[in-house]
């Protein structure tokens, strides 16, 4: 069981101090059966969602939207177009609400900051060596510390999966503490890349160990490793967000990200999010879709919902 | 010289071990003895002595209850004569001993031949393995009297059900003497209990018994009565084990069905992941 | 607020008939000395169709019809041909699937998204399962001639009427026998789609005879004395019945009963799944379930925590419209049934268990009742005693493993239980010390025709599924 929540409110803060409280705390928490969450996500995903409810699930699911490009290929030029977009999802029409947020590498944050400036448009930028995190603590910081003094004022940063793996989970608390000191006023999402942690045990585990370390938000993955978010992954980081508050008063927000490309997929999230956590969630400012080809799907069928007549991809731009 | 004056057998009850007088006080004269006519509180007694020792006997291993029935017939072999001299022949005590050597291979089989695992669709663990019902009542056969009581008896237990048996009113004999024989071969006390006296006090007590979970009617010739018999055991539903008269061949393969009778299936399901 | 609009499942998929006759020998037919009843559908109380009432002409009807297809072209037939015809009905079952779905939920009032993910689903591959069995019987470790026993007799329940109805029905038609079954007087209208289906597949005539009717219709069918086989799922008080009446006439009996199943949750439980299955054990199908797990029992040092998880999740159930393919709870299936859950339900309060309910707003017409839970309950309330048989929960707690055993097998019944603890080893050791013909360990009402099911005590006896539902319908 994980502790009780006001008694035990002053004893988390202390668990950092030392490896062994932090491991037996996380070991401590109550085991994921895998089978179980599975079933529970596909069966959330078999709600039914239509009409009003459609509707209103799309346009908050665009807003949810991180709108993200992270390639080598990324240009200046086309990051601007992709913030162009992030403000003006559907040109066509000017009651489409705006994207939650863009997305980049840090190299990248000045010129969408141009574009984005007083907007209410974040500007998220990855750091800390994304999407490995293979680098020495002080170039990651470095980084961090760039990308915000450039204008992001959300970080995505990468745990250390390795020392996380190996048990090493002071190292990991200390790097996320240190990112987080880094990230000055900027809100930091500590990606846990959940399809490298390999079960729910560990994915519930470095959830609570990103959020005990004052993470802002936990997110699922870099999009850069075969497995990204899934529903039963995001289930029990959701469960985790919602004991953690119930422990320390203190509410932490989720972001899924990579591998949803549908609004189907996307609305099944947001009933994930209506029933496991319930409306406190469902906003912007707490839960985030990771995605680039999502905001397109949402749009055309937002437009269907509006014309009723199905839309086709020549009409959404492609930025 | 004169000859020597024998020392007669007292024969008395066989309960939890124990061998009992009737509660009752009573007895009555067959086969040139006295035995113990068992009442109604004698059945009850039994009942207990036998719910009492189904903990043990069905948690016993499987190998444990198979050489405790195996060393049965070891200790019948050295006892033939005796049941010779009470009226059994040579060919049944035989087949007495065979059956008991037959059963006790089965301890460790049954639930291998009649459980196992069920490939279910879904990503599961799924077994399903016999389990002992508990206390069985069983009517054991007029005759033959030594093999008819073994071949009731043995296939009770072995599977670690508990039994209260009404032997076999015409000739008790073997049944008290085969008390003798359990009570010599490591079975715990209360796996088997052996009531005497007549059907009519005992059995009906035994088939409306609550705590009594399984009935053996085979003894019971009387249609009348069995039907009688079936439906007191409905008021708990005992499972009830009633072949047809001609299944009583018994020098005969006696199949599984008197074990899978008295058996529950319990299926067990658990989650295959990581 | 995120508010669900909406969606219902149409109705237009099935075509319900003013009235219905009997379905003997192949052909739908008029009762020639019973008269009609009604079906409803319980979410509004309309009236769905007339059903005609079979006496006991009409069971004598079926039975000869049954035991002359019997000796003349079921029983004689292939086993590789009986087969066929049992794939043949799986497959119609699977293509029809919409329309069982849509039914049942009319007529039971159960949750569209449950007849639709799982009775309907399950029906299909029950007879899927069985029709293998057809033609290798020789091989189910029965011996190496298992006979057929003749004509069954089968009254079955109202809570899944069409899986129920599979559960008997295949067995024996892939075992060789023929049948006639008795739908609940409530629930007749899948069992009469089933009939149409028999139709459809050319299934031979007499081999399936489905007469419609309540309690005297039930008795005379398991009375007849040309039935060679009883089989029967329903309460324990009917199951003691049936088996004082056919006792003597050596007809085989299987008996599947009530159930007051213990759930037991230890403190290293997966706790979110922990919960997920609480809420699966006792509101699935409005908690109309025999093998419920109607009993929470929660380890002490937990059950605050566990208790405040299982009020959140149960804030989350959508009860209403059985159609709607968001509901999770539908409605109760009589009013008759209503009557009972309520009665037993104030019961609780009044024997001085607390009684909690998720804030939620009932219909106005038809039979409902709100996901309840009852704390502070011991096992002399007769809430932990009695099968309510409706969406309702007693919570009691345990402080050791022994304790928890003790008070889970303390009950007249045995039909099934659920462990939910991380540790391997004691998952075993209750699994070995549990009075209960299924055991589910992290995990809860799980069906698979593969996989036996049935109770021990008084939950009744034999077993349905698997290899092991074969040995009810032969003689071995």
């Amino acid at each position: 069981m994980t502790a009780t929540a006001t008694s035990a409110r002053s004893d988390l803060s202390e668990l950092g101090r030392s490896e062994t409280a932090l491991r037996t705390f996380l070991h401590g928490l109550p085991g994921v059966d895998q089978v179980g969450a599975e079933q529970r996500a596909a069966q959330l995903g078999t709600r039914s969602i239509k009409t009003t409810a459609k509707a209103q699930a799309i346009d908050l699911a665009i807003r949810m939207v991180d709108l993200t490009t992270l390639e080598g290929a990324d240009t200046p030029g086309k990051v601007r177009a992709l913030a162009a977009k992030a403000l003006r999802p559907d040109p066509a029409d000017p009651s489409c609400p705006h994207v939650g947020a863009v997305c980049v590498y840090p190299a990248m944050v000045p010129h969408v900051a141009e574009v984005l400036r007083g907007s209410g448009v974040h500007l998220a930028s990855v750091a800390t060596a994304f999407p490995s995190g293979q680098a020495p603590l002080e170039i990651k910081l470095a980084d961090t510390r760039a990308a915000v003094a450039a204008g992001a004022d959300e970080i995505d940063m990468v745990i250390n999966r390795g020392a996380f793996l190996a048990g090493r989970y002071k190292e990991v608390y200390d790097e996320i503490v240190a990112t987080k000191e880094a990230c000055g006023d900027a809100h930091l999402k500590v990606i846990l890349e959940t399809g490298e942690l390999a079960t729910y045990d560990n994915v519930r585990r470095a959830s609570w160990l990103a959020m005990l370390a004052g993470g802002d938000f936990i997110k699922t993955s870099t999009g850069k490793v075969p497995v990204a978010a899934t529903p039963p992954v995001t289930l029990v980081m959701l469960e985790a967000v919602r004991d953690f508050r119930a422990a320390t008063g203190r509410q932490v927000g989720v972001k899924p990200a990579g591998g949803i490309k549908t609004t189907k997929d996307a609305i099944k999230y947001l009933v994930m999010v209506n029933e496991t956590v319930g409306p406190d969630w469902l906003d912007p400012d707490w839960f985030r879709f990771g995605a680039s080809s999502l905001l397109n799907d949402l749009l055309m069928q937002r437009t269907k919902l509006t014309t009723g007549v199905y839309a086709g991809p020549d009409y959404f731009t492609l930025d | 010289m004169s000859e020597r004056v024998a020392v007669r057998k007292t024969y008395k009850l066989f309960i939890g071990g124990k061998f009992p007088r009737s509660e009752s006080g009573r007895s009555y004269l067959v086969q040139d003895s006295n035995v113990s006519l068992a009442s109604r509180k004698d059945a009850r007694d039994a009942v207990v002595a036998a719910r009492a020792a189904v903990k043990g006997w069905a948690g016993a291993t499987a190998y444990n209850r198979g050489q405790i029935l195996y060393r049965v017939a070891e200790m019948l072999e050295g006892r033939r004569d005796q049941f010779v001299a009470l009226g059994a022949s040579a060919a049944e005590v035989d087949a007495a001993i065979d059956r008991w050597v037959w059963y006790a291979g089965w301890s460790d089989k049954l639930p291998q031949v009649y459980g196992g695992a069920n490939p279910v669709a879904g990503p599961y663990f799924n077994l399903s393995a016999p389990e002992p019902t508990g206390v069985v009542a069983v009517v054991a056969p007029e005759s033959p009297a030594l093999l008819g009581l073994v071949s009731v008896i043995a296939p009770a237990i072995v599977t670690g059900n508990t039994v209260v048996v009404a032997a076999s009113p015409s000739a008790p004999l073997a049944a008290v003497t085969l008390a003798e024989v359990l009570a010599t071969s490591d079975l715990p006390g209360g796996v088997v209990n052996i009531l005497t006296g007549r059907l009519s006090e005992t059995v009906p007590t035994l088939a409306a018994h609550m705590d009594v979970n399984a009935i053996d009617l085979t003894g019971v010739a009387d249609a009348e009565l069995a039907a009688e018999l079936e439906v007191k055991a409905a008021e708990n539903l005992k499972r009830v084990l009633r072949p047809a008269p001609a299944d009583n061949d018994w020098y005969a393969d006696p199949g599984v069905t008197r074990m899978t009778t008295l058996l529950e299936t319990k299926t067990v399901w658990h989650p295959k992941g990581v | 607020m995120f508010e669900y609009a909406p969606a219902p499942e149409s109705r237009s998929v099935v075509d319900i008939k003013p009235s219905y006759g009997l379905f003997v020998d192949g052909k739908f037919v008029d009762p020639t000395d019973g008269g009609s009843f009604k079906s409803i559908n319980p979410a509004s109380e309309e009236v769905l169709a007339e059903i005609a009432e079979a006496g006991s002409q009409d069971v004598d009807r079926a039975v000869r019809a049954a035991r002359q297809a019997y000796e003349k072209v079921w029983g004689p037939m292939p086993g590789r041909d009986r087969a066929k015809y049992l794939y043949r009905i799986a497959r119609i079952i699977q293509e029809r699937s919409r329309e069982l779905a849509v039914l049942e939920s009319l007529d039971n009032g159960k949750p569209i998204k449950e007849s639709r993910d799982v009775d309907v689903p399950l029906v299909a591959a029950h007879f899927f399962y069985y029709a293998g069995w057809a033609d290798k019987l020789e091989h189910a470790g029965f011996g190496p001639n298992p006979r057929s026993l003749g004509v069954a007799a089968q009254v079955i329940p109202w809570n899944f009427p069409l899986l129920m109805l599979a559960w008997k029905i295949a067995p024996a038609l892939a075992a060789g026998n023929t049948v006639v079954l008795k739908p609940a007087e409530t629930t007749p209208l899948t069992a009469l789609l089933f009939a149409e289906i028999c139709q459809q597949a050319d299934l031979p005539a007499g081999v399936v005879n489905i007469v419609t009717g309540a309690g005297e219709t039930g008795r005379a069918l398991v009375e007849h004395p040309g039935v060679d086989k009883v089989a029967f799922t329903g309460s324990t008080e009917v199951g003691k019945a049936i088996a004082r009446a056919v006792a003597g006439t050596r007809k085989k009996l299987t008996l599947e009963l009530g159930g007051k199943a213990a759930n037991i949750v230890f403190d290293d439980a997966p706790v979110d799944q922990a919960v997920e299955g609480i809420v699966n054990g006792i509101f699935f199908n409005q908690g109309h379930v025999c093998c419920a797990g109607s009993r929470l029992l929660i380890q002490e040092s937990v059950a605050d925590r566990v208790l405040e998880s299982l009020k959140r999740r149960m804030a989350q159930l959508r009860v209403g419209d059985p159609l709607d393919k968001n509901t999770d709870i539908g409605a109760i299936n009589s009013a008759a049934q209503l009557a009972r859950i309520r009665e037993l339900s104030e019961a609780g309060s009044a024997e001085g268990a607390e009684r909690w309910s998720p804030p939620c707003e009932l219909p106005d017409r038809g039979f409902w009742f709100a996901p309840t839970i009852f704390t502070g309950v011991t096992q002399a309330h007769r809430i932990a005693r009695e099968e309510i048989f409706g969406p309702v929960l007693s919570v009691l707690t345990f402080r050791t493993p022994a304790e928890a055993v003790e008070k889970a097998n303390n009950t007249p019944y045995g039909l099934s239980a659920g462990i939910w603890t991380d540790k391997g080893s004691r998952i075993l050791w209750m699994a070995d010390r549990l009075r209960a013909g299924v055991v589910w360990a992290n995990t809860f009402n799980k069906f698979d025709p593969t996989s036996p099911f049935g109770g021990y005590k008084e939950s009744g006896y034999g077993r349905e599924g698997g290899r092991h539902g074969l040995e009810a319908y032969l003689n071995v």
